[in-house]
């Protein structure tokens, strides 16, 4: 029995949350007195796999085929499967973003596993096996029992911290045994963000509502994002309006996220938006209603004018990055 | 082409959420209970292939997993547009147990929509786990969807970007934002419409649950928000750095 964590690439690369997800597993993996693998798929170089050592990975299988590439949900699922075969995986663990989100459901089915997503820490309890997540968009958590053998758990980036465990790390070629007629996912073109920070990855979010009053008047927002390294998002009628992209919506129907510091400009802090945000560690608003829910879900707030205070924040963090 | 629509039936999300005594399961009282808001843009955009293409698109059926309850949540997509709707009579254990069940009618669609995520429990694996189930290919986090001859133009969200794929059908989309604007709101003419369309109800399968709710707990009441005057704004970056340490 085993703990095998999935790790995936970004053209070759690997992320913050990669390490998070080993980190994650190799805790878990001490806790069930198990050894923790790791599986690749796609073209990494064996110096990036070996870095994964340093998490606490023993093993990583690496299938090194192109056609991973194309995202192809249920190829990678069955590549999946074929690794936690062969490291006879108890547990696989994964990634709460895009690719996890849709690969993890087709792995559950094969491996006949109970899926909790999103789950928050280590297991409560291993015997039963009782793991904890957000449930109506953060207005409340719930402990689930994983009644069956095999068990996978998503992990949502940036909610487990790094936790470095030197080991000796050896990369196995390991090829999964799928054809070309596996992959049946055609890419006609790929529009890849670069240069900006990945809202899901940022671990500061800047973000504009109503407030902000028109498209047209993000510039000094976008200005503190960049000289904070932090990503940009926007409430609900921002992104209707057309103002700012769809995927920059965060609340209730749009994107959760909990990154360290989520500063709100002009969100009144609806109680849809709120449920995508409220998992961040602070969280700073700066509207000019005094009466604006988003107060009660604050650490700090400031009742003002956005256009007044953005200027100032700019200022005080150019200062201080000097 | 036949479309298949999975709907949840979810309290509404501004409602505030409480539990039984022992918090063990969700005290329903008092709710309004909608379709699951990503469900519903999968039904709007349902709707709107219909429109586009006329015949192409030969019914579109609607599908929940859940007791009569939730049958007033049906009949509001019958209500905009829906052509039938499958109930099938079980409480929805967990996302397994929900996809075993519609194994039994989902099979004859050419193209079955699912929401990202449900409101309720924020579980995200009834379209995933139906598609392996069915043996059929997936696609997720599908924000436009279009019909190109007999093949489907879709775009995704990927992790860092989006994609423009071509896919066949048969084929399991999992939607989200984007895919439709504003979902529709049934018209008198449509509520009417919709009493006489058929909401047909299939008896539950045996299937099992890998997954319970052990119990539930609402989050610690959060401590009073810190105040800065708007003329002192650059103080609030000093604190943010020194004493919250985020900075």
């Amino acid at each position: 029995m085993s703990v095998l964590v999935y790790i995936e690439n970004w053209d070759g690369k690997l992320k913050k949350l990669s390490y998070e997800l080993a980190s994650y597993g190799a805790q878990l993996a001490e806790k069930l007195q198990m050894p923790v693998k790791a599986v690749s798929l796609g073209k990494v170089d064996e110096a990036t796999l070996k870095t994964l050592g340093k998490y606490g990975i023993t093993e990583v299988l690496s299938d090194t085929k192109e056609t991973y590439n194309t995202l192809d949900n249920s190829a990678i699922a069955k590549a999946l499967f074929a690794a936690a075969k062969k490291t006879a995986a108890t547990i696989v663990v994964m990634a709460n973003n895009n690719l996890g989100k849709a690969v993890s459901p087709r792995l559950a089915v094969k491996m006949k596993a109970g899926l909790v997503s999103a789950v928050q820490g280590l297991p409560i309890s291993t015997e039963p096996f009782v793991v904890k997540k957000m449930v109506f968009t953060s207005k409340a958590f719930a402990q689930i029992t994983i009644k069956s053998a095999n068990r996978i758990l998503t992990l949502a980036p940036n909610s487990f911290g790094l936790a470095e465990k030197n080991t000796d790390t050896t990369i196995t070629a390991f090829d999964a045994g799928l054809s070309a007629d596996d992959f049946a996912t055609t890419v006609v073109s790929t529009n890849k963000v670069t240069g900006k920070v990945l809202l899901q990855d940022a671990e500061i979010v800047v973000s504009g509502g109503r407030g902000m009053k028109a498209a047209d008047n993000w510039g000094q927002l976008e200005e503190l994002a960049e000289i904070l390294g932090a990503g940009t998002a926007c409430s609900r009628p921002v992104s209707d309006e057309g103002w700012r992209p769809h995927n920059e919506h965060v609340g209730q129907t749009g994107k959760i996220i909990a990154p360290n510091l989520y500063f709100a400009f002009g969100i009144s802090g609806a109680i849809q938006h709120l449920g995508g945000v409220s998992s961040s560690k602070v969280i700073v608003a700066v509207n000019k209603d005094p009466e604006a829910p988003i107060f009660e879900a604050a650490d700090y707030g400031i009742v003002g004018d956005v256009f007044k205070v953005l200027p100032q924040f700019i200022e005080a963090v150019k200062e201080l990055k000097a | 082409m036949k479309i298949l629509v999975l709907i949840g039936n979810v309290p509404d999300t501004t409602t505030k959420v409480k539990f039984n005594a022992d918090r063990t399961a969700f005290d329903a009282s008092g709710v309004q209970w909608i379709i699951n808001p990503w469900d519903e843009l999968a039904l709007t955009r349902a709707l709107e292939l219909k429109e586009a293409y006329g015949a192409k698109v030969e019914k579109i059926v609607v599908a929940n997993v859940g007791r009569s309850e939730t049958e007033a949540t049906l009949r509001k997509a019958l209500a905009v547009g829906a052509d039938e709707a499958i109930r099938i009579d079980a409480d929805p254990l967990d996302a397994f147990f929900v996809a075993t069940q519609l194994t039994a009618v989902a099979a004859d669609y050419d193209l079955i929509l699912a929401g990202i995520e449900n409101a309720d429990y924020n579980g995200t694996a009834v379209g995933g786990m139906l598609a392996e189930l069915l043996d059929r290919k997936s696609v997720s986090a599908v924000s436009g969807i279009d019909l190109e001859d007999d093949l489907l133009k879709i775009s995704r969200e990927i992790d860092g970007g989006s994609q423009q794929l071509t896919m066949s059908l048969p084929l399991l989309a999992v939607v989200q934002k984007g895919i439709a604007k504003e979902p529709r709101i049934p018209a008198m003419r449509g509520i009417m419409m919709a009493r006489k369309k058929p909401l047909n109800v299939i008896a539950a399968a045996d299937a099992e649950a890998l997954t319970a709710f052990d119990h539930f707990e609402l989050p610690p009441a959060k401590a009073a928000c810190k105040m800065v005057d708007e003329d002192q704004a650059a103080s609030l970056i000093r604190i943010l750095h020194e004493e919250a340490k985020v900075l």
